[in-house]
């Protein structure tokens, strides 16, 4: 970066409502959650109507940055900004995945064991081990008896593992598919997003199944104590990432398709690259961590 | 530094829409500066106001004015908004404001999403003030009362403010995020050519080790408050001994965001006192490069020392060692800083306009509050300091004198720049002397309170107390009505005043100062070369 | 010691404040230590106020002198350095570095240790374990071994109503009374096991040197070996909610045999209480002792008129849960009734059972059945309250 030359102009996008409206669609969505939970009749009107706001700035500010893109408005310095900027805000995804890694660190072993070791002439909970998988040793706390359910935890070898492959693979396809686009290969490019997006898809499907047979058959909820807490709080805000990762997918294979991105050019696809393989990383610690170890 | 400037004026004119919708809309940085600052400004005020009914009600023994839940909302929403709302908005104003001029920027790299992050900020002041008023309406029973801390499982029970709060949290958080984000790809990408790192002014340093360290801190606090949530409404036991939880997590994960805070803080001011410093001096800045890479191992350190928090929770001992001699360490890089500083006004030709005034006022108390945190790390000791008014102390010469007065400082400096007039010398130094006082009469006090037990956040206190409290309250008025001076000279100046030169100080240097003032609508529509 | 910080900053003004107080106490320090634990925080304490207001002296002497001497009014040419040009100044400025890094680690560093390894060797000689249960807003205290094992009773604030909303003169121990003291003996080394009902508490006397939290659901301990006989007050210091500050905590160091002798009364009354549960009791007797127990442990929450304060707290005036049956026909207790909330608590109401007795409970519980215009009329006798444990 020392080797900065003159560069021209840089663009300075016109005035814009979106990120206004953007902030209020987010202040209604957020208190009508809040009104909701707390059984306000107001809240799911305030929810909807936030929603609607927040759907119509994704859909108008992303058109427009499209426009503006596929019109040359941007030249490498921009392309530099989106880079850098693509690339710390992946740094800030990672530290708030770090907090649920941190707290499954923590919960398992120190918390857990802690629970179980009191000094034994004043053990608080005589027949709790603290082994992991754990639901917690019950009792009463905040004035509420809780006795932790029976559950099986989820076993690593069997979806999950094919869940493994497929974002592996699909890991692959994205790449093979800006190699397409490196070589302006368009077919290569359309297929190798598509493939992806099915990938994508198939993933978030086994992974509701699994949801679903954990909830109804093996009695892993949110409410089974610590396992249950961080393995659908990590699973869950992976499976929201891996939504949002193939929404995005969606929309630049739609892009490829209509003949968007250059060689030479396409920070949309590569933005959106760099997000799923992150995603992709993720998963393989979920993985080791939660299902496997 | 020497610069060649071509600045070309702006040949084409200011585009912006009328009105309301000029501020809604801007995609230009120092009018997305001004209105945080503007904010920052106002939530002090609220803030402010909060905590003067706090000190009404301590003037004496015995409960006067207010219950004890209000009261624990009033100060925990104090501190919320003049951290969050206030003196963090103040910063990043600055930044907006300034970074572009100092590094030759045409603007900010990303200027929508630079106005979304000042967007988010307005929506997250009302999240956290709404429930006050809607309590009025029957709704829920006031804002958050646990403190800004929100420790579990008090936040568990806690009614529909603790929501409210998560909530202002996340958008704080993204708010947070986009300006971090805008202000690493700023310095990273647009800075003029021949403006190497190394060249980079001090100020750009501290806000990049800011930067860095809000992305590395604030997700981990939007992870711990949705944690919360999620055991308030899902049923989770992320924080209850029962489901294998742990209380303790909690104050693990506020901690590692919430000490790294109190630097994110500092640290843009950190980058500017030394501007201003040899600005007033008439000399370069001393030790240069020692203070980035002090700046460095501030960050570094910061992230590092979190349990210090919290030491009388119960740790293994060697881990209560360990957070006791990493927190100590700190002091090294502080050090460093102090002695740059006052080796830069050593053998200068000093002046003392407002802003040195302040900045010097602002060495002296900062230390004060920096030396009580040294002592405040060792652990044996601070079972007795913990959560008494020695830390409120502590904190407030941190915060309030090494954060607002060193804002103040800032304003002072920077404001014949941006207005292009030049404020009311007389009252800028009747504002600081008043200012420093007050702070005084009011802070001082609370150090001795805390040593004779006065436990913090407590609406009534035993009769032991009650000289040093009333002291402190009249402090506390003196100190929040000189704060009306600083409102009417910053407003009579944006208003008219004496014309500004485009250097109005006769020491400063970097590149703001060779633009006019106030600067055109577009700054650098041609980058300057820096040699 | 402390005048020094008086010193630092605004003397005039703090001077000119004088008058206001001029019979005031003031206290500029910690209170007087009264154990070896209070002691060493003490020391080391004072050292390193020392310590940082020599640090603090010595920098802001060098920059006053520098403020003084160094000013544009008094023509003073500004020099150009940036940096330490030389090798010999370069060694010169490591110089504070070395001083702060002894400072840190080796001045300050050694005695913190040593407090530290003192302050958590909570176990080694220890003669009696407490235990001190933390909930909103008393403390429990339970007797763990010797011949005190069995004793268990709750600390309430005794401070009245009337002082703290100023409409009766204030007492001389304001908010630092309870109704019941916890008794040590002194010399002693006294283990603390510290746990929590609800949120997290802090117990904490300043004059034992020793703070700790009390976390809902974990056992976590400190001890006090006190060596002189009196009564020392303190106070919770982590924030619970909005009786806060209304948590104290009173300790009545006593000799040996005094603690032998208030164990044996002690160990009588809690005989006779227990007898109390197994007597029929008449309804009005219930309903008197009730109010006694309801004003003590429930008017916080529920207030005293019953009114509660929605909505976080209810209001027990007219409440469905009062107003309903206890026990069904096969006489068990029903869930959700009123007994059932009292026992065993729900989400922010405390569960009962672990901290009063039988004939509280069915004292409370007939009380509230009878007053703030419910009506039920019936009674709850002790032995049906036994018979639940
Ligand atoms: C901007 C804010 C800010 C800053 C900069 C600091 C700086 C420091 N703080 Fe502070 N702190 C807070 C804000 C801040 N703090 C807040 C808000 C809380 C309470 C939170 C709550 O509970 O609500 C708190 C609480 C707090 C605690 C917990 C107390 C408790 O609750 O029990 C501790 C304990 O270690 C601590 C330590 C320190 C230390 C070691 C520093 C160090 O960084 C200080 C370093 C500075 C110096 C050491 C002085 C400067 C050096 C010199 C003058 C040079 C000397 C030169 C030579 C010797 C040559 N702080
Ligand atoms: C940047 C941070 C910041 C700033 C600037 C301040 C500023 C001040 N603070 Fe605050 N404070 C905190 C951060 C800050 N504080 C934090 C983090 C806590 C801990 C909270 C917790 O325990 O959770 C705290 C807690 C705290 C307490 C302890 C409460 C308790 O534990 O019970 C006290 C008590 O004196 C206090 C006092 C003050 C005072 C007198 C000021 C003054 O400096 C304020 C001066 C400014 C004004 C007064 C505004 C002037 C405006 C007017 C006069 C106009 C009024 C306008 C109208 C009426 C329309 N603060
Ligand atoms: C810490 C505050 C607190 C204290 C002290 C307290 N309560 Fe409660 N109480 C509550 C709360 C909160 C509820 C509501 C519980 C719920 O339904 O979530 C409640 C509910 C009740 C109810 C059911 C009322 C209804 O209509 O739902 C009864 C009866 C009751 N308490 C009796 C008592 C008695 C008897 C005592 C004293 C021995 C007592 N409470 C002390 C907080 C408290
Ligand atoms: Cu209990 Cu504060
Ligand atoms: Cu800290």
């Amino acid at each position: 970066m020392a080797t900065q030359t003159q560069h021209g102009h840089y663009f300075v996008p016109n005035p814009s409502l979106y990120p206004f409206i953007l902030s209020s669609g987010l202040l209604l969505m957020t208190s009508g959650f809040i009104f909701n939970i707390h059984h306000y009749s107001a809240g799911p009107w305030m929810m909807l109507s936030g929603f609607l706001a927040v759907l119509y700035v994704l859909f108008g500010w992303f058109d427009k940055v499209i426009g503006e893109s596929e019109s040359g408005m941007y030249k490498n310095w921009e392309d530099r900004s989106f880079r850098v900027g693509m690339i710390v805000f992946i740094s800030s995804e990672v530290a708030f995945f770090s907090a649920f890694f941190g707290a499954l660190f923590y919960l398992r072993n120190i918390s857990v064991p802690e629970l179980a070791h009191f000094d034994p002439s004043f053990t608080m909970y005589k027949d709790f081990l603290g082994t992991w998988p754990s639901a917690g040793p019950g009792g009463v706390v905040l004035g509420s008896e809780y006795k932790p359910p029976q559950f099986t935890p989820m076993s690593a070898w069997g979806i999950p593992a094919l869940n493994t492959l497929i974002l592996l693979s699909s890991g692959a396809t994205v790449t093979w598919a800006h190699w397409g686009l490196l070589k302006n290969k368009r077919p290569q490019l359309i297929l190798g997003l598509f493939l992806t997006v099915a990938l994508g898809l198939t993933f978030l499907g086994l992974q509701s199944y699994e949801y679903h047979h954990a909830y109804t058959e093996m009695g892993l909820t949110l409410g089974a104590g610590a396992y249950g807490a961080t393995f659908f709080m990590l699973t869950g805000f992976h499976g929201l990432h891996v939504t949002l990762g193939t929404i995005m997918l969606i929309v630049i294979l739609v892009r490829s398709i209509k003949g968007h991105f250059k060689p030479d050019h396409h920070f949309g696809f590569e933005g959106v690259a760099w997000y799923w393989h992150f995603v992709d990383v993720v998963w393989l610690l979920l993985f080791v961590l939660v299902y496997w170890l | 530094m020497s610069t060649a400037t071509t600045v070309l004026h702006d040949e084409h004119h200011a585009h912006y829409q009328p009105g309301i919708m000029r501020w809604l809309t801007t995609t230009n940085h120092k009018d997305i500066g001004t209105m945080y600052l503007t904010f920052a400004l106002i939530m002090f005020m609220v803030g402010g106001a909060m905590i003067l009914a706090v000190r009404a009600e301590l003037f004496q023994p015995g409960l006067q004015f207010l219950k004890p839940e209000f009261f624990n909302q009033l100060i925990g929403i104090h501190a919320l908004v003049m951290i969050f709302a206030a003196l963090m908005p103040a910063a990043t104003g600055f930044a907006n404001w300034m970074l572009p001029l100092m590094i030759g920027a045409p603007d900010m790299a990303l200027p929508r999403l630079n106005n979304w992050g000042f967007w988010l900020l307005p929506p997250a002041a009302i999240l956290l003030t709404l429930p006050f008023t809607l309590a009025l309406f029957g709704i829920g029973d006031g804002a958050l009362a646990t403190g800004w801390t929100f420790y579990a499982p008090l936040s568990v029970q806690g009614g529909i403010g603790v929501d409210f709060a998560i909530f202002a949290v996340h958008l704080l958080g993204i708010s947070s995020v986009m300006g971090s984000i805008n202000i690493i790809v700023t310095i990273f990408n647009m800075r003029a050519p021949g403006m190497t790192m190394m060249k980079l002014p001090l100020f750009a340093w501290g806000w990049l080790i800011t930067a860095f360290l809000l992305i590395a801190t604030i997700p981990v606090l939007a992870g711990a408050v949705t944690m919360l949530l999620t055991d308030r409404h899902f049923g989770t036991h992320f924080f209850n001994a029962a489901g294998g939880g742990d209380p303790i997590l909690f104050q693990h994960l506020f901690w590692f965001f919430g000490h790294p805070e109190v630097y994110i803080l500092l640290l843009p001011v950190w980058g500017f006192i030394p501007h201003i410093l040899s600005a007033f001096s008439r000399k370069p800045i001393y030790g240069y490069k020692a203070q980035v890479y002090s700046f460095w191992a501030i960050g570094i350190l910061s992230v590092v020392v979190w349990a210090h928090h919290f030491l009388t929770a119960g740790m293994p001992v060697p881990a209560l060692l360990y957070f006791m001699y990493s927190t100590m360490s700190i002091s090294v890089p502080l050090a460093v800083l102090f002695f740059c500083w006052i080796a830069t006004m050593w053998k200068g030709s000093m002046s003392f306009e407002t802003p040195m005034l302040f900045a010097t006022g602002w060495i002296i108390l900062f230390g004060i509050g920096g030396l009580t945190g040294l002592v405040l790390a060792d652990v044996a000791a601070d079972a007795q300091y913990h959560h008494t008014y020695f830390v409120v102390a502590h904190f407030h010469y941190t915060l309030f004198a090494g954060g607002m007065m060193g804002i103040m400082a800032g304003v002072y400096y920077w404001l014949p720049k941006m207005t292009g007039h030049m404020y009311n010398e007389t009252l800028g130094k009747l504002h600081f002397w008043l200012t420093a006082i007050a702070f005084n009469i009011t802070f001082i006090p609370q150090f001795f309170l805390g040593l004779a037990g006065m436990p913090r956040r407590i609406p009534d206190y035993a009769l032991q107390f009650a000289e040093f409290n009333m002291i402190s309250s009249i402090g506390a008025f003196i100190l929040g009505l000189s704060q009306l001076i600083m409102v009417y000279n910053i407003v009579s100046c944006v208003r008219g005043g004496k014309k500004a030169t485009d250097k109005p100080w006769e020491g400063a240097q970097g590149l703001e100062w060779t633009l006019p003032s106030p600067p055109p609508y577009h700054s650098f529509t041609e980058q300057p070369v820096v040699e | 010691m402390a005048l020094h910080f008086i010193k630092k900053a605004g003397p005039g003004l703090m001077l000119s404040l004088w008058s206001l107080v001029a019979h005031a106490e003031f206290s500029w320090n910690f209170p007087k230590p009264v154990t070896p634990m209070a002691v060493d925080t003490l020391h080391v304490h004072n050292k390193f106020m020392v310590i940082i207001l020599a640090i603090f002296i010595i920098v802001l002497g060098i920059m006053i002198y520098s403020i003084i001497n160094h000013r544009k009014s008094k023509g003073y040419q500004a020099a150009t350095f940036t940096g330490p040009s030389t090798r010999s100044q370069l060694i010169w400025t490591m110089v504070p570095f070395a001083i702060l890094i002894y400072i840190d680690f080796v001045l300050m560093g050694i005695p913190a240790y040593h407090s530290v390894v003192l302050m958590e060797d909570t176990k080694n000689g220890a003669d009696m374990v407490l235990k001190v249960t933390g909930m909103q807003w008393r403390w429990q205290y339970e007797y763990m071994d010797g011949d005190a094992k069995g004793i268990k009773f709750v600390s309430n604030l005794a401070t009245p109503e009337d002082q703290i909303h100023n409409k009766a003169a204030k007492g001389e121990h304001y908010l630092l009374e309870t109704d019941n003291h916890v008794v040590l003996p002194v010399n002693k080394k006294v283990r603390i096991l510290l746990t929590s009902n609800d949120v997290i508490h802090t117990w904490w006397v300043p004059q034992f040197g020793s703070a700790r939290d009390a976390i809902p659901g974990f056992l976590r301990e400190t001890w006090v070996k006190i060596e002189e006989p009196g009564t020392y007050r303190g106070q919770c210091k982590e924030l619970c909610g909005k009786g806060h500050g209304f948590m104290p905590i009173v300790v009545d160091a006593v000799p040996e045999d005094k603690y032998k002798e208030w164990v044996a009364a002690k160990k009588t009354d809690l005989a006779a209480a227990s007898a109390g549960a197994d007597k029929a009791w008449s309804k009005d007797d219930l309903i008197a002792h009730g109010k006694e127990v309801y004003e003590k442990n429930c008017a916080v929450c529920h207030q005293s008129n019953g009114q509660g304060l929605p909505p976080t707290f209810p209001a027990l005036a007219g409440s469905k849960v009062i107003n309903g049956p206890i026990f069904d026909t096969s006489g068990k207790l029903i869930a959700n009734s009123h007994l059932d909330r009292v026992f065993n608590g729900k989400n922010v109401m405390p569960a009962w059972k672990a901290v009063l007795n039988d004939v509280d409970i069915a004292a409370v519980v007939t009380f509230e059945r009878n007053s703030f215009g419910n009506t039920l009329g019936d009674a709850v006798q002790p032995a049906q309250v036994k018979a639940l444990r």
